[in-house]
């Protein structure tokens, strides 16, 4: 897009500005578009399990419920609680909401179609997600209150330890791939399976990290059943209780945009991105960011789904699951996967 | 732990068969009432909002008995009653504080003239308390209003009575 500027006759460094403006745009207002829709399509999903029938007022088959959800939060009055450190309290919601937006930046949505193509996108999108989790303790600790300060504890030890098991998950991912660009890791998988099968996850070996990339990334986004920051049971609405309006509708955003983004790593790093399924020509005329929208709304279907079925974990099962059960299994991976390699890709023992 | 077991954990089956189960309801048909706009049938003795009656010649039923305010458990009926002009006994003042009835309908069961009655309506929602507090022309109203379904209700539950 730079150059086309350039070309335009825009003077170098301001055409990279304008572009990067654009491209930000390109991404973010259709990405806040399909969180509106995403949540939506969450309730519809819940409702459907439950044999309910979800929002179906607001527009044709409730599809406005979200914009008019926003709509009444906006209007709403901005509480800020007379206890609350009311600087940190205000950006909170805002560092949530950001750095769910941040990550989006190397996410490739079709072959080139990325806004910042670096080479170690994998490890940015770790350090964003790491972020995260500082706009959670900051609302819990700002809000002064006793709830939102639990949560904020809860958060903090949960999003650390499954950071780790992530960050392992992901190093087996990278191993495979030899590469920690985004791009580059999902035209590794073109043909991984039987040479015609993409993604990485028709392979023994992977298969089972695609599993615990799934669960560790739904404990990530606190979703059910790892929700013990908002389980609203003993915390009310956890770190969120205090607030109200905008400051609120960010939080929900933010969380939603993250939600998507792991929807769509699982994508990228297992299922083979923007490619279709089978690597056969004719399914190529799809064009890539369908194939990538169809995966990541599945994914997200799939997220629904687990929050419509399981309980939510109690806090010593949440800390044993991270510990104990996928931090030794990604570690045994991470050894089981470069021994194969090292036999199948390079050769036996140097 | 027995070898079942271990592979049961590891292949998550438990969790695999919680989600094809919730994946089956997923496509059930839904029980939901998609409620303003479809309702559910409601039984001839359904106790709703109250409605005073009238003969077919416009006179009002109720004779000012006052059977229907000793017997409200609630205390919600308030009844003043005089002699008429024409020498009829009937009420001057004929309250119901909504607020307080509790819907038991022994002031129908009361009634020797099936006056007062608790008719199917169940869509009165106030935006304020003080429209609750119903009085005799609401009331009467009311029994103009819905004097067909009452009528019927009450004929098809007279056999049981």
């Amino acid at each position: 897009m730079t150059a086309t500027f350039i070309e335009w006759g825009m003077d170098a460094g301001w055409a990279m500005i304008v572009a990067a403006i654009i491209g930000s745009l390109l991404i973010a207002l259709p990405l806040m578009l399909a969180v509106a829709m995403i949540i939506y399509v969450d309730r519809k999903v819940w409702a459907s399990i439950n044999l309910r029938r979800g929002p179906n007022v607001v527009g044709p088959f409730g599809l406005l419920q979200s914009f008019a959800d926003g709509l009444k939060v906006m209007l709403q009055e901005t509480i800020i609680p007379a206890a609350a450190n009311k600087g940190i309290f205000l950006i909170a919601p805002i560092v949530t909401f950001t750095v769910a937006l941040a990550a989006w930046a190397v996410i490739p949505f079709d072959a080139g179609v990325v806004l910042a193509d670096i080479n170690v996108g994998l490890l940015y999108i770790l350090a964003i997600s790491s972020l995260s989790v500082y706009g959670v303790v900051m609302s819990g600790w700002a809000s002064n209150s006793k709830y939102p300060f639990f949560s904020a504890m809860r958060a903090s030890a949960q999003m650390i330890s499954y950071e780790v098991s992530i960050g392992f998950i992901l190093v087996c991912v990278v191993l495979y791939a030899g590469s920690f660009n985004l791009s580059a890791i999902v035209m590794a998988q073109k043909g991984h399976g039987l040479g015609i099968i993409n993604g990485y996850w028709f392979n023994l070996l992977l298969f089972p990290i695609w599993v615990m990339f799934f669960i560790s990334a739904l404990a990530e986004t606190q979703r059910v059943p790892f929700d013990l920051t908002e389980a609203e049971s003993e915390l009310v609405a956890g770190y969120q209780t205090e607030y109200s309006s905008m400051s609120f509708a960010l939080f929900w955003l933010g969380e939603y945009a993250n939600i998507l983004l792991m929807c769509s790593l699982n994508t990228l790093l297992f299922w083979g991105g923007w490619l279709p399924p089978l690597d056969i020509p004719v399914l190529y005329y799809v064009p890539g960011i369908i194939w990538f929208l169809l995966k990541t709304f599945f994914f997200f279907f799939m997220f629904s789904w687990v929050m419509a079925t399981v309980p939510r974990y109690r806090y010593d099962q949440l800390m044993r699951l991270g510990w104990k059960v996928f931090l030794p299994l990604s570690l045994f991976f991470i050894v089981a996967i470069s021994g194969w390699l090292m036999f199948t890709r390079y050769g036996g023992a140097a | 732990m027995t070898a079942a077991q271990l592979i049961k954990s590891f292949t998550l089956w438990e969790f695999v068969k919680a989600h094809m189960l919730t994946l089956k309801y997923f496509f059930k048909p839904k029980v939901t009432i998609n409620y303003p706009f479809e309702k559910n049938p409601l039984s001839p003795r359904f106790r709703g909002e109250h409605a005073l009656r009238r003969y077919p010649n416009g006179e009002e039923r109720c004779i000012a008995c006052k059977l229907c305010e000793a017997v409200c458990p609630a205390q919600a009926i308030t009844i003043e009653a005089e002699p008429r002009d024409d020498g009829s006994r009937r009420t001057t003042r004929y309250d119901i504080d909504m607020t307080k009835c509790i819907y038991c309908g022994f002031c129908q069961e009361a009634c020797p003239v099936d006056a007062i009655v608790e008719g199917p309506n169940f869509e009165y929602a106030t935006e304020t308390r003080e429209e609750l507090l119903y009085d005799k022309a609401k009331l009467l109203a009311n029994g103009d209003k819905w004097e067909r379904a009452i009528a019927a209700n009450l004929e098809a539950d007279a056999p049981y009575r």
